[in-house]
């Protein structure tokens, strides 16, 4: 963030601690948003480094913060004006600034490799699977005969249930994962954990989003009597 | 510097409700997939550089990898550098899931 003015270390401390917590933003005229006012969070805001009006700054925020939006916000709550010089983002759920970060020219490399040399090791390496896309998300892991019928949109019920996260509340969004650990489907929990585990019939969880192909898993065939 | 503490940095425990054993003849541990499985069924965390815009980098990774369907996580101006999340084959959106 640039400074339009200076400002003593005080004050800056002081506004920016100000803008932790929901705040207000309303998308900017180039955005594929409704441009209606709306609360975003803003999990923390530290300032890192200072260089005169530049300022270095680190914001863990809500998705769909407009970072320009909160350095204008902060300029006029400044009273001198400020706006965004530079953006790097580092973290997006799961996925940060660390060994699986790669650039292109690894991409290249990788490929390079695999088609070449027939090395697949070095694109199973930049590749991550899928799942790690998932790994926030509290999960329940759900029994081999349960996934099929998963992946052709019935809901999850108890008894397809062997695993459950702690700390899931109603309503919070899940990811249901095979014993193997494969991503099966996300959904929205019904029940929070105590639930979960307590019921031995209903709906443990209604189905957000298929992710895993029909047929990986074979149907389930009911047992008759 | 404090790492940030974010809303799913909470730690949780698995905990049983049942058990069962899985089929090996079916599906995969998701690291062992067959390569090219893997790849439609992949994720990369790319550091992006800062010039093109994120349409014509997922053109690029398509064209590398001969893959028809790629997505990536979030937009930003073209002209920043950032950490962003590139999908291969068709990947659902939501599951990149940011509270």
């Amino acid at each position: 963030m640039r400074l339009h003015s200076d400002v003593s270390d005080q004050r800056l401390f002081e506004v920016c601690e100000e803008f932790e917590g929901p705040i207000y933003q309303r998308p900017p005229l180039r955005s594929s948003v409704k441009r209606t006012s709306r609360i975003r969070a803003i999990y923390c805001l530290q300032v890192l480094e200072r260089d005169g009006r530049d300022v270095l700054m680190k914001t863990g925020c809500q998705a769909g913060t407009y970072i320009r939006k909160l350095c204008h916000d902060i300029g006029e709550a400044l009273g001198c004006g400020a706006h965004m010089k530079e953006l790097r983002r580092t973290r997006i759920g799961p996925f940060k600034e660390d060994e699986t970060t790669v650039t292109l020219q690894d991409v290249v490399d990788a490929v390079h490799f695999w088609k070449e040399n027939r090395d697949e090791s070095f694109v199973r390496k930049i590749v991550q699977p899928m799942e790690k896309s998932a790994e926030h998300l509290p999960r329940i892991v759900v029994r081999d005969s349960a996934v099929d019928a998963i992946c052709h949109g019935a809901q999850l019920a108890a008894p397809g249930v062997l695993k459950v996260h702690t700390d899931i509340a109603q309503n919070a969004l899940v990811g249901i994962f095979t014993l193997k650990g494969e991503i099966v489907a996300l959904g929205r929990a019904q029940l929070d954990t105590g639930g979960t585990l307590k019921v031995d019939r209903g709906i443990i969880a209604t189905i957000e989003r298929v992710v895993m192909e029909p047929g990986v898993y074979p149907k389930h065939e009911k047992q008759g009597d | 510097m404090k790492e940030a503490k974010l809303p799913y940095d909470i730690r949780r425990e698995l905990l049983d409700k049942s058990h069962d054993a899985t089929d090996k003849r079916y599906g995969y541990d998701p690291w062992k997939r067959p390569i090219d499985e893997h790849i439609n069924k992949g994720v990369i965390n790319l550091d992006k550089p800062a010039g093109p815009t994120s349409h014509e980098v997922v053109a690029w990774v398509k064209k590398i990898f001969g893959v028809e369907k790629a997505g990536h996580g979030g937009t930003l101006e073209s002209h920043r550098a950032f950490n962003h999340v590139l999908c291969d084959e068709a990947i659902p959106r939501s599951l990149v899931f940011c509270p």
